[in-house]
This record gives C-alpha cells, structure tokens and sequence, in this order.
C-alpha cells in the first residue's frame, strides 16, 4: 500500500531534498510514523502532543484533514497527500 | 437602483443561476457575482465596513493615513473610499502580484510598498505590522483581525444569499483573510439548519510557502475552523480550468480564486448528485478576469497557463 506525500520546501532537508515521498499506514498518524522510520525527525515536525502542528496543513486528495479526523483520517492505496505550511493567501 | 453616491452602491449584488454548470434540476450551482460591486470585488464590502468602523470609534480622523497588507482586492477598495473620504493610502503589496494592480491602487491615488515575492501575502503582513510600529499614527486596518471585515459579510452578503435563495443547502467561497466565509458562513449557519460552508484555499508554487522556519506561519486572527464545514487545496490548474469553464458555458468572466472557488463548488455537486441529495449552491464570484488578463491564465493551454501561475499569487 503506497501513498504518495508531497513535502514542502522548508521540509526537505528531511527527504534529502525529495518533494514528494512514499509512505504506507492505515491512517495519517501511521503514516507520518512510517514516513519517520526513513526521514528521521519529520514526524515531529509535523505532530505535536497527538495533533498537527498549528502551522502545518495537511491535505488528504485536497481536503484538509483537520475536517476530515485530523491524524486518525483513514488513508488508501492511491491517495495524495499534500503537506504546506499555513501561510496569509486568497485575494488579500 | 438609485444612490447618493458610489459607497452607499456597495452590495446588493445579482444571484444567478447557472443552468449549464449545474448537474441536474435538483442539484443547482448559483454565482454571486460579487464584481459588480463599485470597485469590482468583493472587498469593497469589508473595505467600507472596516472604514466606516474606524470612523465611529475615533481611530480615523480626517486626512489620517491609512496602511494596509494586501495582494490588491482590499487595497484597491480601500483606495476608492480613502479617495472619496479624505484619507491618505498606503499598500504593502507582494511584488508577485498582476501589474493591473498597482496600476489601478496608483490611479486611485495609493502609495504602494513592495514586499518580497518569496513568502507571498505573509511577508506583505509582517512588512505592514513592522511599518505600523515605526509609524504609530498611521491606522492599519488589518483586514486579517478586524472584526468589522467579518460583519460587513454577516449584515450583507449573508442576508442578501438568503433572502435570494431560501432553498440554500451549500455556501463555497475563498479563503483568504477568512472574513467572507466567517460573516456569511455564521450568518447562514444560525438561521439555516445542515447548511454546509465549504472553502477553497488557492494552492500557490513553491515560493509562497518559502518560510525560514514553520514557526513563521500564519492563520488569519479571524480563522474559526468551527464555522466550516470543510476545506479544499485548489491548485492553479483546477483554477484555470474552472475559470474558462464558466465562461465558456455561462458567460461569466471572472478571476482566477473565483475558478478555485468553482472547483470546489463542483465537488460539493458531484457529492450531492452520488447521495441522492437536493442542493442549491451557492458560491461567490470574487472579481472579473480583468486584473489577471497579463497573468498568462486567459491564453494558451493549461499546461502553459499553470507553468505562467507559478510563483505568482494568481489569486
């Protein structure tokens, strides 16, 4: 079971550079523990006491996760995850 | 429709339908085409509401100095009113943004300052909150935190969605400074039961999410995830195909967020259609495609248009 994360730049030091990864896991908290056993350190970037970071969003197929069961979101064979930093956007 | 002047126009813009768009007679997609408003954007609403707000509680006196962080939308409301009303306007614009911008907050008689492409609208914010410090008499509204950007949205956008539409089961719009999706979303959410409020964030290259360190992220002070129902990553590809879509089948020429906004208003449709549900639509139509026609997303195929998006802040 693969699914594909896309990692932002500020992360890459983490993936030797790498902007997007493979990963495996049942939920989006295995994930980001398996993501950790090959990119030592990036899991706690990302989590904190159990939940993301407030400055990081991850998106599950393009929807925030946070909506969705935030670490616990079930993840597929398939799926796209996409992680930014929350950052001031939209048609300020 | 007759008015003293060209601020009391702000609002009552049209609803309509989009019979072409929409999947099905029970499933409708409604645009509020919020470009009709004197300055062409939604912004003039929270524009005025946050001047007007100033004014009441003594912040603003005549021919003070106005500073605001902004990628245009804002800025160039904000420049029509200080204009009308006797105050002085300076921008903190990202230097990534369409050249029609600052060519119309120039016109309209603002003062701009640059702040670096790399970091987008965050480095335009933290440029302005340094400039506010060294200046403390000039008035930053701060679209971002300003309570009054959030109600000029639940005393109008709100009401005006409702009243033109009663059968209203989703409201999609930008999220930006999150004041539009607050004000409406609230306002709907009390009087409308199992409404949903969908947002679409714009998804920018890499270079707008270049921060030093994540500690430098930023939510908007206004941010209450509790109002939403979900929220979608929409990237410039989606943007751009949904923005020619509406003016291919519709005639509607709008902005690329308005695109975004589109895309996710189709997936709530597409939901709806799977489930057997009834749905009625409704999404805001930020701005005209005008400010964008040298953005490179008006021309060409999509591959080129993503490849021109990228490293702008498109919306």
């Amino acid at each position: 079971m693969t699914v594909e994360v896309r990692i932002p730049t500020i992360l890459r030091t983490y993936t030797e550079g790498a902007k997007a990864v493979p990963g495996a896991g049942g939920t989006l908290g295995e994930l980001f523990a398996d993501l950790d056993s090959r990119h030592p350190g990036l899991a706690d970037r990302l989590v904190e006491g159990g939940a993301l970071r407030r400055f990081v969003n991850v998106y599950l197929n393009d929807e925030d996760v946070r909506f969705l069961g935030g670490i616990d979101t079930p993840v597929a064979d398939g799926d796209d995850v996409t992680i930014l930093p929350a950052v001031a956007g939209g048609a300020v | 429709m007759r008015f003293d002047n060209l601020l009391a126009s702000v609002g009552g813009t049209p609803l309509v339908g989009l019979p072409r768009l929409s999947p099905s007679a029970d499933v409708r997609l409604w645009a509020k085409l919020e470009d009709r408003n004197p300055t062409g954007s939604v912004k003039d609403r929270p524009a005025l509401a946050m001047i007007e707000a100033a004014e009441a509680d003594g912040t603003l006196h005549p021919g003070a100095t106005i500073l605001e962080p902004t990628s245009g939308n804002t800025g160039i409301s904000l420049a029509m009113a200080a204009k009308l009303k006797g105050y002085q306007l300076i921008c903190v614009m990202p230097e990534n943004t369409s050249p029609e911008r600052s060519q119309l907050l120039r016109m309209w008689g603002a003062q701009i300052i640059s702040s670096p492409a790399a970091g987008g609208s965050n480095e335009a914010v933290r440029v302005a909150k340094a400039l506010a410090a060294e200046h403390p008499d000039w008035v930053m509204l701060y679209q971002y935190g300003n309570p009054a950007n959030v109600r000029a949205h639940y005393e109008s956008t709100g009401p005006e969605l409702l009243a033109d539409l009663p059968t209203i089961t989703h409201f999609v719009a930008g999220l930006g400074t999150t004041g539009t999706l607050m004000g409406t979303g609230r306002y709907l959410r009390e009087r409308v039961p199992g409404i949903e409020i969908v947002a679409a964030e714009p998804r920018y290259g890499e270079v707008v999410y270049g921060l030093r360190n994540l500690d430098e992220g930023f939510v908007p002070e206004l941010y209450d995830a509790s109002v939403l129902t979900t929220r979608f990553s929409v990237g410039p590809r989606d943007a751009v195909r949904r923005m020619r879509e509406l003016l291919e089948l519709e005639g509607i020429f709008a902005g690329i967020s308005t695109g975004a906004i589109l895309h996710a208003a189709l997936g709530a449709a597409r939901k709806a259609v799977a489930a057997g549900h009834r749905a009625d639509i409704a999404f805001i139509v930020c701005d005209g495609g005008w400010k964008y026609l040298s953005t490179g997303a008006y021309e060409g195929d999509l591959d080129e248009a993503e490849e021109s998006l990228d490293g702008q802040l498109w919306a």
